[in-house]
């Protein structure tokens, strides 16, 4: 602690990570009562932060009270580590932080998601933070808040299986695609903010902890690791993750998320990996995808490799 | 009391009460919405409460359907394992199970009782969902069941409510309120603003399902044509006291009480 107070490596017009002392325990004291129930939603004292509700104010407050200067941040945006809300909030915490970021998955210790969980699989003692807009998986149905509580409390989740049944009767399906409801541990109804329900599977017994913050709604919840998560269903319609009948165009992967990407006006467009950092890596070890040689794929594809590069020549 | 003399007179074996109120009294501050009020429901049975406007009669059918709290007064129902039990002594969760599961509630406005921008399937589906069922082909095998018995057309299944007419609305709020088999329904006003026509309907679909199914009804109306046609008794509410009860027939017929003589005669006959 005083080596780490002697050379400050972090903006000192600022408290660590931002936040003041007070209101990082405040959170720390809801993530623990997180963690310990599952799925449950514990308000907290949500702050103002230097951005707009939206851009992840609830899962960088999560962030800043669960950081420490030894630590390294990776922050991914839509699976990518290179687009506006990722390379600001990375910027973010390394001034106040001062921590090292990172853009792969496996030399993180913390990472903050907006809308996907990282292809590669996490490990023991990794955090995983959520940016979550809504956390009330039932508000669609159900707009009063007393109601919803009561419903939570009394594991009255008959009305989450309306809405999917809404969805069978209209598409023949369940159309859900993202912000998949998941029962945790057997007992909360959650939902898992708007991750693409082909993540959802990953939640089942993951290695890492996962903390969900909420700031519009100030609202935290967690699951822990090596936690049952189950995505609802009905016994004749049973979930199923998105497939693609496209590998991904630069690496070759045919497991991951793929993202449509339009090329040019003329109907060109790719079908790539979301996770920028799992492809790069892929293509690194000599996968090479049906579009690797495409300039104009290859032009995409630069793209999220410089994005280090340009974040250090903005400072 | 009354029902108690009857059945013994049809020679029939005394049954175990349903529901049994016993001195309800509900007052808001000064204002008296219902005062001491005692009655015994039993099994199959359907009892008319009528009065004015103010007379108490939604303030009662509010605190017997559990929504609200007597200041005074208990109300006791014969649960499936528990037999009678005061139904504001059961715990929140209990006491929420009961209303969706073996009781039913018909509002007079059905946007009370029905979720608008869900579908027709989705709104007579969604009791069996709350109870367990998980089955998608069974809930809606189901859901088009009630909604033939209802009389609703099979082809609006998956239609929202809102783009049903009022008189379809209270019938599919009834369909919904049916589909757990329960034992007793509350009815506040349920033929409120239909038109003749359609009332006539849905009393007749009404008659037929009551009976039909064995459900006991707790109707609440202004409508003495709806009591003289459902309801096997009566009770005659002003300001907020039963003043008269009996069976219907013979309170219509013959009313005793001043009151009840003036609510009789003020239906206009055609």
């Amino acid at each position: 602690m005083n080596a780490v107070a002697k050379k400050a490596s972090w903006d000192e017009a600022y408290n660590f990570a931002y936040l003041d002392e007070q209101t990082k325990r405040m959170i720390r004291r809801a993530l623990l009562k997180a963690v310990a129930i599952p799925g449950y939603q514990v308000p907290f004292g949500g702050r103002e932060m230097p951005l707009a509700y939206g851009w992840g104010t609830g899962g960088m407050q999560v962030t800043a009270s669960v950081i420490g200067p030894s630590d390294t941040l990776k922050v991914i945006d839509q699976g990518a580590d290179d687009t506006t809300n990722a390379v600001s909030i990375r910027r973010f915490f390394k001034r106040v932080a001062g921590v090292a970021t990172t853009e792969a998955t496996e030399e993180a210790s913390v990472i903050q998601t907006r809308h996907r969980i990282p292809e590669k699989p996490l490990k023991e003692g990794q955090v995983l933070v959520y940016q979550v807009p809504q956390p009330e998986p039932l508000r669609k149905l159900e707009p009063r808040e007393t109601e919803t509580r009561k419903m939570h409390g009394y594991a009255e989740y008959g009305l989450m299986h309306v809405r999917l049944y809404e969805d069978i009767s209209r598409f023949g399906h369940i159309a859900t695609t993202y912000s998949y409801p998941v029962m945790v541990n057997g007992r909360y109804v959650m939902s898992p903010s708007p991750i693409p329900k082909f993540d959802n599977p990953k939640m089942e017994n993951n290695k890492a902890i996962q903390l969900f913050g909420a700031g519009r709604e100030k609202r935290i919840y967690a699951i822990p690791p090596y936690t049952r998560v189950k995505s609802l269903d009905f016994d004749d319609h049973p979930f199923e993750v998105q497939r693609w009948p496209q590998a991904c165009a630069l690496c070759g992967a045919r497991n991951s998320y793929l993202d449509e990407v339009v090329l040019d006006d003329k109907g060109g467009r790719m079908f790539v990996c979301s996770d920028t950092h799992f492809c790069a890596d892929r293509q690194e070890k000599g996968h090479r995808g049906p579009m690797a040689a495409d300039p104009a794929a290859r032009a995409f594809a630069r793209s999220s490799e410089t994005s280090e590069q340009k974040e250090d020549d903005g400072r | 009391m009354s029902a108690l003399v009857l059945s013994e007179s049809l020679g029939t074996t005394v049954r175990q009460p349903l529901m049994r109120a016993t001195g309800v009294s509900k007052s808001y501050g000064d204002t008296i919405g219902c005062l001491d009020v005692s009655f015994t429901l039993h099994p199959g049975e359907v009892i008319g409460v009528v009065g004015e406007s103010g007379s108490g009669k939604s303030t009662l059918l509010n605190v017997l359907s559990a929504q609200l709290p007597p200041d005074a007064g208990t109300v006791e129902y014969d649960l499936r394992h528990r037999g009678m039990s005061d139904i504001f002594r059961l715990s929140e969760p209990d006491r929420r199970r009961l209303m969706r599961t073996d009781w039913g509630i018909v509002h007079q406005n059905p946007r009370d009782g029905l979720r608008m921008d869900v579908s027709a399937g989705g709104n007579v589906g969604e009791r069996l969902m709350a109870i367990g069922a998980r089955h998608y082909g069974e809930i809606r095998a189901e859901g088009l069941d009630w909604l033939a018995k209802v009389e609703l057309d099979a082809s609006r299944v998956d239609d929202k409510p809102k783009t049903f007419s009022g008189g379809m609305q209270q019938r599919l709020q009834i369909a919904r309120n049916l589909v757990t088999r329960p034992r007793l329904i509350f009815m506040d006003e349920p033929t409120g603003g239909l038109d003749v026509s359609v009332q006539a309907r849905l009393l007749d679909l009404l008659r037929g399902l009551v009976r039909e199914l064995g459900i006991a009804a707790i109707v609440v109306t202004h409508d003495l044509a709806v009591v003289r046609l459902l309801a096997d008794r009566l009770m005659v509410m002003r300001h907020g006291r039963v003043v008269e009860e009996g069976l219907t027939d013979q309170v219509l017929d013959d009313p005793h009480h001043p009151y009840t003589q003036l609510l009789v005669s003020s239906v206009l006959q055609v």
